[in-house]
């Protein structure tokens, strides 16, 4: 019994260990072909390269405008996310401790609002925003980051703060706190968790948004890095090793990240389903 | 509930607190979605200052417009498709992956990998993948159906677009049923197993109808996040090849954007917004109904 148990786990275990390496294997493809010349790689795409040579690197970094890139998403994420997850629970905070019936009603309808998709805003996002000349601007990215991602997070927010008993707040206000400094000394401090988790459901999704950016910032000083390996990809189709090293490129941050705060991250996403 | 002393007060840490969301919000979201309700009506072409209301004209032309019902069609197949393996292989993975099986949590974290990536960047690697690796495998090891690159047939291209949304997302949706998957509470899983109830029956007459509020999510994620892919659509195939898989969100893109027919794309924009509610919201609707207490 226990030997065909042992059997049977080690069949799951096999299964399990084929697939994920098919998941991954476009992956390791794409790390292997960075580093090969452009004919190595069309003449045996699966061969190893010869050795670690970074010249495809240097080009993409180049053409890509890879540092300007970096910059400018960590900046957006950063900031968007900073704003978010701060005004989110804010919000939430005061929906909670006030229950009138306007607020209720407003929080009905942010929660409503999560049905509708970008791609049914955006004509008249354009429009209003290009006629204000509030495009090409990460300010105004960054503000519209605010503006589509509150829903999510005061929702998210609503449910943790309910959690938290009022006479926590009363005590402190009895004390002499303000309501605004009973927020960032006793409920913002108790709330990490769910700012955790809210910043990490966010920075995945702002990092690596396409859409929304590349119809707000048109210069090639301001994009995003899915934007530039956009660009690089449509002008530079011949030559496939700088190509792959530029995703590479992309890729590595947040990769970097993971290896690090992968507990974290899964945690994240798993909390922000629960709610 | 909490009030300050005098209306100055209360009015003032009211903007305070709530002031940037609403704000943000409201000019965000809701100003542009009722002004888009709004240009459904008028003819604008993108440039103009004025444009006039010409009625209904613009939903007639919707749904006169063959290409794309055709696009809607399709992104139907292609969301059917996605819905079910995205989930039913989320679902075995995540089973799997909640038995104490030996390196679980790196299995975790390794399916979860393509979350991290963006779908234009997922597109690039695949259209390598396609078009370089799989047609290197199959002239090698003489595979007929990896011959040719898929990307260039438009019926393969419509099944590589599949797999890499189902290989995108399932381990996103495996991450969620595993938060679901513990909280199946172990006691009556032990009873069940007293009463002599096996590992199959076990997971059809127990685990699954525990599971239907997660399954509500992730149908509901899946469902909106295939209906209205765009990322991946355009770095894959970008429709191609002869438009055969410009999915429903990039006809609404260059209906507006390229061929400058604001009016007409914003109309489609706004029939797919309540077609894709209506469907996500019945699903929910009868989903709910097959929950139970445990």
């Amino acid at each position: 019994m226990a030997g065909r148990r042992s059997y049977a786990s080690w069949l799951k275990f096999a299964v399990l260990t084929v697939f994920l390496v098919l998941f991954i294997a476009p992956f390791v493809f794409l790390l292997l072909n960075s580093f090969k010349e452009n004919n190595a790689i069309t003449s045996n795409p699966m061969a190893l390269p010869a050795g670690l040579d970074f010249a495809n690197y240097k080009v993409a970094i180049d053409k890509m405008g890879y540092l300007t890139a970096f910059w400018n998403t960590l900046a957006i994420t950063t900031a968007s996310v900073l704003l978010i997850s701060l005004f989110a629970a804010m919000t939430a905070h005061y929906f909670v401790r006030n229950p009138t019936r306007g607020n209720q009603y407003t929080f009905l309808i942010m929660v409503a609002s999560m049905i509708i998709p970008f791609q049914a805003i955006m004509i008249p996002l354009v429009k209003i925003y290009g006629s204000l000349g509030m495009l090409n601007n990460k300010g105004s990215l960054i503000y519209m980051y605010l503006g589509f991602g509150s829903s999510l997070a005061v929702f998210i927010y609503h449910g943790f703060v309910k959690s938290i008993p009022a006479e926590l707040e009363e005590a402190a206000m009895i004390d002499g706190c303000t309501r605004t400094q009973t927020f960032f000394r006793i409920v913002f401090p108790v709330l990490t968790p769910t700012t955790a988790t809210i910043a990490i459901l966010n920075v995945l999704w702002i990092w690596n948004d396409f859409l929304l950016p590349s119809l707000i910032l048109v210069n090639p000083e301001q994009r995003t890095l899915p934007l530039s390996t956009y660009n690089f990809y449509g002008t530079y189709t011949v030559d496939y090793g700088p190509l792959m090293a530029g995703l590479v490129l992309t890729i590595l941050p947040i990769i970097v990240v993971y290896l690090f705060g992968q507990k974290y991250i899964i945690q994240g996403v798993m909390q922000g389903s629960i709610k | 509930m909490i009030a300050e002393k005098g209306a100055w007060n209360r009015l003032r840490t009211r903007l305070l607190f709530t002031g940037p969301t609403l704000l943000a919000f409201l000019t965000v979201m809701i100003v542009p979605f009722a002004y888009g309700i709004y240009l459904t009506f008028t003819n604008w072409d993108g440039i103009a200052t004025t444009h006039t209301l010409v009625g209904w004209r613009n939903y007639g032309e919707v749904f006169r417009d063959r290409v794309f019902w055709k696009s809607f069609g399709l992104t139907l197949k292609y969301v059917l498709f996605s819905v079910v393996l995205i989930n039913g292989i989320a679902f075995l993975l995540a089973y799997a992956l909640t038995r104490g099986l030996r390196g679980q949590s790196v299995f975790r974290a390794g399916f979860f990998v393509p979350n991290l990536v963006g779908g234009i960047v997922l597109g690039f690697i695949w259209q390598f993948i396609f078009s370089k690796v799989l047609v290197y495998v199959g002239t090698k090891a003489d595979i007929p159906i990896l011959g040719a690159s898929w990307l260039a047939d438009p019926d393969k291209a419509f099944w590589s677009l599949v797999i890499v949304t189902v290989w995108q997302y399932a381990g996103y949706m495996m991450v969620i049923f595993i938060a679901g998957l513990m909280n199946v509470p172990g006691d009556i899983l032990e009873a069940a197993s007293i009463d002599g109830a096996r590992g199959w029956t076990t997971l059809r007459k127990m685990i699954l109808p525990l599971m239907v509020p997660s399954f509500i999510v992730t149908i509901f994620l899946s469902l909106q996040r295939c209906f209205m892919v765009y990322d991946v659509n355009l770095s894959l195939t970008k429709g191609g090849p002869f438009k055969s898989t410009e999915f429903v969100s990039m006809h609404v893109y260059e209906k507006a954007f390229l061929s400058r027919d604001y009016g007409v794309g914003q109309a489609e924009a706004f029939v797919l917004f309540l077609l894709v509610a209506a469907i996500t919201l019945l699903q929910v609707y009868f989903s709910k109904k097959l929950e139970v207490e445990a």
